[in-house]
């Protein structure tokens, strides 16, 4: 989600807004760049090496060093007794990694985009999910699900889907959703180490993407707590949960001062962060890159509305992809995926009034 | 409470029956007589693509004698549950395992509590071999608090992790890809042990079998598969669901063996071969033959897709309880009048907390 308007952003309007992004970036300069795929490797490995318990399972994974290369060089290091690569049957070996976790040990499930995880849901909800409560506890599944989950680049409708509403409506799962390197790092690990099953999403556009990290992220002890969210950027007119820095700073230069939360937690929502900052500013934005119904914007909206109604100044709205299966076609795929300029027009819409809502496209 | 009130009345009935246990003495002690008999199979195994064990199986009076208890414990508890499902203490899904037995009971003596069985919802025996008590099942059952799980699964839902049986499973078929989930796990921490996943002739048909399977003969895990053939997938005939019903058969490249899964000592057999098979070489899968005498289950009356004939013909010539029963009597272990009193004696203390006995003295020995 955040991911998506970064890209955009950096294709479409880079030189525009080129000065700001270098002076955010040297402001950090002396903190270490990394991208997403070293993090999510660097936590595997950390985690892989301090625990025995944890292996890694899923297609490619091992010979193949992974079919985003998340999971290089593991195979290497670790053996093929802790990193093994799969047939191509996510029920059979979701199923296999669930048992595996009733019996102790601490499997990362990977599967190559949350679309095939379908095959597997059964197990993820059914065996893995609800096993905690059905037995009162004495079954526990300390498991991790990941992969790219959302839309990639021209990929078409089946490999498209973002999976973040279905799975953070069922009790018993916690659903992570990473940014940058340093949330895939804290998030990962955390994920890892916890003793329910997670789901972790993460977005195949941001592998490749770089972030500063700090010698405190870069500590193979570093964790981040889950049901947490982030205030990326602190303002004071406009909440905007999930998505674009970018976004704020174009918002700036019309005077509106966006304070937008990175949710990194889908469930448990971070509920308490997303009340205090529409509190301070009144309008809530919700971004997300899935499906508009019954989608993680209606429930921070429903969230926000039980919680505080009174202090809503303008209807809370969402943005989120088109109502339609991913289109293949570059432009029709650009309109499909919420871009910069939808979330700045509601976000005038919300300070302002004055433009009418505009049907959910 | 329920239970407490019931507590009184089978205090009081037990003490009706105290005088009569001890009256009898049994001619030879039961509980400590291992001498060795030797038993026959009632049929020779079938095979693919491996040997048979033998048909001749070791066992001693002491065995005999637990095996006609639990058995018989196990074929009471289920009719017990039936009388409550009808009495509307039982809520929700119920699916009883009278007739099947011999296969928890003589797959719990080829093994020990190191070795892991997973199971799908016909599971209340299953975990009473593997050392739940009657109270938890009933409780469970009842929804209590007393229930091995609390009373938060149900029927379908029974699980006991420190004798490594683990549920208890709703979905058809998950629970064999769970099974073979545990026999890595048990090859990667390198335990020496096996892990039984069970599965009905309805679930043999599942996809996601067929790619644990696949799996598990890659990485050649201790997993062995059993297909508790009852020949009924819900209401649906073998010959009706499945294009070849020889289930032993359809691993492929994995051996397989049929056995006669009202002989608990065929079972037993078969599973102390299928155990040392899957440690050296990988998954195995039995197919037991055996025979359900409830329906699918509670709401169920199991004669539409079935005869009457049929229930009562097996009922006849293959019933599990009554070949232990006859054992017994053919190795001159005790007489049937000893037994019946056993029989109420065994009741008697497996009861002897707070469950009514009434419910059991309305069935006939």
């Amino acid at each position: 989600m955040l991911a998506i308007a970064r890209q955009r952003m950096l294709g479409q309007s880079f030189k525009k807004i080129l000065p700001a992004v270098s002076v955010l970036r040297s402001y950090s300069s002396a903190a270490k760049q990394i991208t997403v795929r070293e993090a999510l490797n660097s936590a595997l490995d950390e985690e892989m090496s301090a625990d025995p318990k944890v292996f890694l399972m899923g297609e490619e994974v091992g010979e193949y060093q992974g079919a985003y290369k998340i999971t290089k060089g593991l195979l290497e290091k670790y053996g093929p007794e802790r990193v093994l690569d799969t047939p191509i049957t996510e029920a059979g070996f979701t199923g296999i990694g669930v048992g595996a976790a009733y019996y102790g040990l601490k499997p990362v499930v990977e599967f190559m985009t949350f679309n095939f995880s379908m095959q597997a849901i059964d197990h993820i909800i059914n065996s893995a999910a609800k096993s905690n409560y059905m037995s009162a506890g004495q079954i526990s599944v300390p498991i991790v699900f990941r992969g790219p989950n959302g839309a990639a680049a021209g990929v078409g409708a089946q490999h498209s889907q973002c999976y973040a509403a279905w799975y953070a409506s069922c009790p018993g799962l916690k659903v992570l959703s990473p940014y940058n390197s340093e949330d895939a790092r804290g998030l990962l690990k955390a994920a890892i180490r916890d003793p329910d099953p997670v789901v972790f999403l993460e977005n195949e556009l941001l592998y490749g993407e770089s972030f500063p990290v700090s010698d405190e992220v870069l500590d193979s002890s570093f964790c981040l707590p889950i049901g947490k969210a982030k205030i990326e950027r602190e303002g004071k007119d406009v909440t905007i949960t999930a998505f674009s820095k970018m976004a704020a700073e174009m918002l700036e230069k019309d005077g509106i001062y966006a304070e937008v939360i990175n949710l990194r937690s889908i469930r448990p929502l971070d509920r308490s962060t997303i009340n205090a900052s529409v509190r301070k500013t009144n309008r809530l934005i919700t971004v997300e890159e899935g499906f508009p119904q019954h989608g993680v914007g209606a429930e921070i909206c429903a969230s926000v509305v039980e919680e505080s109604f009174s202090y809503l100044d303008a209807p809370v709205e969402r943005i989120a992809g088109a109502d339609v299966p991913m289109p293949y076609a570059a432009n029709l795929e650009r309109m499909a995926v919420p871009q910069v300029e939808d979330i700045v027009r509601a976000a005038k819409r919300a300070c302002y009034r004055s433009v009418p809502l505009a049907a959910t496209a | 409470m329920a239970l407490s009130r019931l507590a009184s009345s089978s205090s009081r009935s037990a003490d009706l029956l105290k005088p009569l246990c001890s009256a009898i003495s049994l001619r030879r002690p039961i509980s400590t007589d291992t001498t060795p008999i030797t038993v026959e199979t009632s049929v020779p195994f079938t095979s693919h693509q491996c040997d048979t064990p033998s048909r001749s199986v070791q066992t001693n009076a002491k065995e005999l004698f637990t095996f006609f208890r639990d058995m018989a414990l196990m074929r009471r508890m289920e009719i017990a549950a039936d009388s409550l499902y009808k009495a509307k203490l039982i809520r929700g899904f119920c699916h009883l395992y009278d007739g099947q037995e011999a296969v928890a009971v003589g797959m719990e003596a080829a093994i020990t509590k190191k070795d892991c069985i997973i199971t799908a919802y016909r599971d209340h025996c299953t975990f009473v071999s593997r050392g739940g008590t009657l109270l938890e099942v009933f409780a469970e059952l009842m929804g209590r608090q007393a229930g091995c799980s609390r009373g938060k699964g149900g029927s379908m839902h029974f699980y006991k992790k420190d004798s490594n049986f683990y549920g208890g499973h709703g979905i058809v078929g998950a629970q064999v890809p769970l099974g073979c989930g545990l026999a890595f796990a048990q090859k990667y921490s390198k335990d020496e042990a096996v892990t039984f996943a069970l599965y009905g002739d309805g679930a043999a048909n599942q996809g996601q079998l067929f790619e644990a399977l696949n799996i598990s003969a890659l990485w050649d895990l201790p997993a062995i598969l059993v297909c508790e053939n009852n020949h009924y997938g819900m209401g649906t005939a073998e010959w009706r669901a499945a294009k070849s019903p020889a289930y032993y058969k359809r691993g492929d490249y994995a051996p397989g063996l049929k056995v006669d899964g009202m002989d608990a000592f065929a079972v037993k057999q078969a599973c102390t071969f299928a155990k040392e098979h899957a440690l050296k070489n990988g998954p195995i899968i039995l197919e037991m033959d055996t025979y359900r005498y409830h329906g699918h289950s509670m709401s169920d009356p199991g004669s539409t897709y079935r005869t009457r004939d049929e229930i009562t013909g097996v009922r006849q010539e293959r019933d599990p309880v009554e070949r232990i029963r006859k054992l017994i009597l053919s190795h001159d272990l005790a007489t049937e009048k000893e037994l019946k009193v056993l029989l109420t004696k065994f009741i008697y203390e497996a009861i002897s907390m707070e469950i009514s006995l009434d419910l059991f003295m309305v069935i006939d020995i």
